[in-house]
């Protein structure tokens, strides 16, 4: 089956900054993608070159098997995109904007798939309004919606829940899981790592224009993020045997890591050893954010100076 | 085809919620014109024979009216979406950019045509102005509106600020369409700044409509209509050649 998304050795430079180097990522169909990484990687980079706004200076890009370049008219149809930029145009109403969008992907009696998209977004009470009289998170939805006119198979939000409300944040992500589980392929980038770790089947982790980690999010917070947990001791005072494990200590609880949860009979014998009882014990979900922090670090300490 | 007949009325739409500006203030502006130069010029000047100066004066005015809307809705078009950033629902859509390239064009024509119009027809309710080919005034009408679309689509391309933009428009345009013979017939200059005018496209496309009123032309309207469309077809290669490129559009 043709993936959903295709990039072979992509390249880009602005100028002297090399933005993306040999970038190679697949997606397949029906995927929930997440595209994470700190602020300048290339993250929406590469999103534009995928979208048709931006050329790469080398390497291709496919989306439903069609070349973003030399077959760009079925590229542009397979895809929707949701800009990171607040961008709208001050002449129209929001009815109008779509109606219009739907009018550039060949579409004419679209109406009641954009009755749905408004109800969905809870835009259609301001579906008569101009776009220049909305406030910031409805203007964010209406992105969305356009990004959503021509029901395209891969739908791309390059961090679609900037600045919104956690009621918007809600109604759209139960949204997007629609179409996700309707089989539309999902790529997301955000800063927000609890939604991906939530939301993404797949991520892939940027850093200065350069893929640093792909895999499962479940594979990369087992084998990445490690485990913790947390104890309360009598007497409070954490054996020697086990300081190098510490994370944190406050308010009387100890915070270790463990590679995994077979450790934790290790760390039971050292107390039992030095005579500390264990008051409590609770273990800790590893959370994508720790991965994250961990991957974005090592990639810094392996950099040469 | 239901992509580019979208975007055309798109742009049709966008001057036309703001006609007042994009319509009634350019008709206006001609009309002062024309009460201006005939009042002060009406007794002293006779270009042709048996033509009231004031009559003259109505096809150039019309074509410059025609010519400079044509050229400032493409071009302000584009500058102001790129500008704001909505020029990227265009640049994500699948419209290939020779649907882009027609409806903007068109919509040029769309807007020069309405305010030429709107123009010529207050003045019949006070003058009598000839019509001796329709034919040509067609086709002079279609062809300069056109080229003026195009190279509007060129500079609201090239142009990457409202500044540059202006100044497109105030040292080039401007000074070629006042200089293309709509206020005398360059027959009357001295001859370095006759053969200079021979070398202004603007000449052509006001000498040849003015033909199609009179019957009178400084060079025979063949000629005019095929420089005219010269210059439509090379600007037009040079803005199809930026659509597809991506020059300054895709970075």
């Amino acid at each position: 089956m043709i993936p959903a998304i295709e990039i072979k050795h992509v390249h880009k430079c602005f100028g002297a900054v090399h933005a993306l180097r040999n970038i190679n990522l697949e997606i397949p169909i029906g995927e929930f993608f997440g595209l994470l990484g700190p602020n300048g990687t290339g993250k929406t980079t590469l999103i534009n070159i995928l979208a048709g706004l931006t050329l790469s200076n080398s390497g291709s890009a496919k989306v439903m098997g069609h070349d973003v370049v030399t077959d760009y008219r079925e590229a542009r149809h397979a895809l929707g995109v949701v800009p990171q930029e607040l961008v709208f145009d001050p002449f129209f109403t929001v009815r109008e904007i779509l109606s219009i969008q739907s009018g550039y992907y060949g579409l004419k009696n679209n109406n009641l798939w954009i009755e749905e998209i408004l109800h969905y977004l809870d835009l259609a009470d301001k579906a008569n309004i101009n776009m220049r009289a909305l406030s910031g998170g409805m203007k964010r939805r209406v992105l969305v919606a356009q990004a959503l006119v021509h029901k395209p198979p891969v739908i791309v939000l390059d961090e679609p829940t900037a600045g919104v409300d956690v009621e918007l944040r809600q109604a759209l992500w139960r949204f997007i899981k629609r179409l996700n589980y309707n089989g539309h392929t999902i790529v997301l980038t955000t800063h927000y790592l609890d939604e991906a770790e939530e939301l993404c089947s797949r991520v892939a982790m940027l850093k200065q224009g350069e893929v640093v980690a792909l895999d499962s999010t479940k594979n990369l917070i087992s084998n990445i993020a490690g485990c913790s947990i947390q104890l309360r001791l009598s007497p409070d005072k954490l054996p020697a045997a086990l300081q190098s494990t510490m994370i944190s200590y406050a308010e009387g609880s100890y915070i270790l890591s463990v590679k995994d949860y077979t450790q934790i009979e290790g760390v039971l014998t050292a107390l039992r050893v030095a005579q500390v009882r264990v008051l409590e014990m609770q273990l800790l979900r590893p959370h994508l954010e720790e991965a994250f922090i961990k991957i974005m670090n090592d990639v810094e300490n392996q950099e040469p100076a | 085809m239901i992509g580019f007949y979208t975007l055309f009325r798109k742009e049709v739409l966008r001057f036309w919620k703001v006609g007042f500006q994009t319509i009634g203030s350019p008709m206006l502006t001609t009309l002062l014109y024309l009460l201006i130069f005939s009042h002060v010029l009406e007794r002293h000047v006779q270009i042709y024979p048996g033509v009231e100066y004031t009559v003259f004066l109505i096809p150039g005015l019309v074509m410059m009216a025609m010519l400079q809307n044509a050229f400032a809705n493409s071009s302000s078009s584009l500058i102001q979406s790129k500008v704001t950033g909505n020029i990227v629902f265009v640049l994500l859509s699948p419209l290939s950019y020779l649907e882009v390239f027609l409806a903007y064009v068109l919509a040029s024509v769309a807007r020069g045509l309405l305010v030429g119009l709107g123009f010529y027809l207050v003045t019949l309710i006070f003058f009598i102005v000839p019509l001796s080919s329709f034919l040509w005034v067609f086709l002079f009408t279609l062809m300069g509106n056109a080229l003026l679309g195009s190279l509007g689509v060129v500079a609201g391309i090239w142009a990457e600020k409202f500044d540059e933009l202006a100044a497109f428009q105030n040292f080039f345009i401007l000074p070629l369409t006042f200089l293309s013979g709509v206020f005398y017939t360059v027959h009357s200059l001295p001859s370095f700044w006759r053969n200079l005018s021979y070398l202004n496209p603007f000449f052509y496309m006001i000498d040849g409509f003015r033909y199609g009123f009179f019957g009178i032309s400084e060079i025979p309207p063949h000629f005019s209509f095929m420089v005219v469309t010269t210059f439509f077809l090379t600007i037009s290669w040079l803005a199809l050649r930026m659509l597809k490129t991506g020059y300054r559009l895709r970075h």
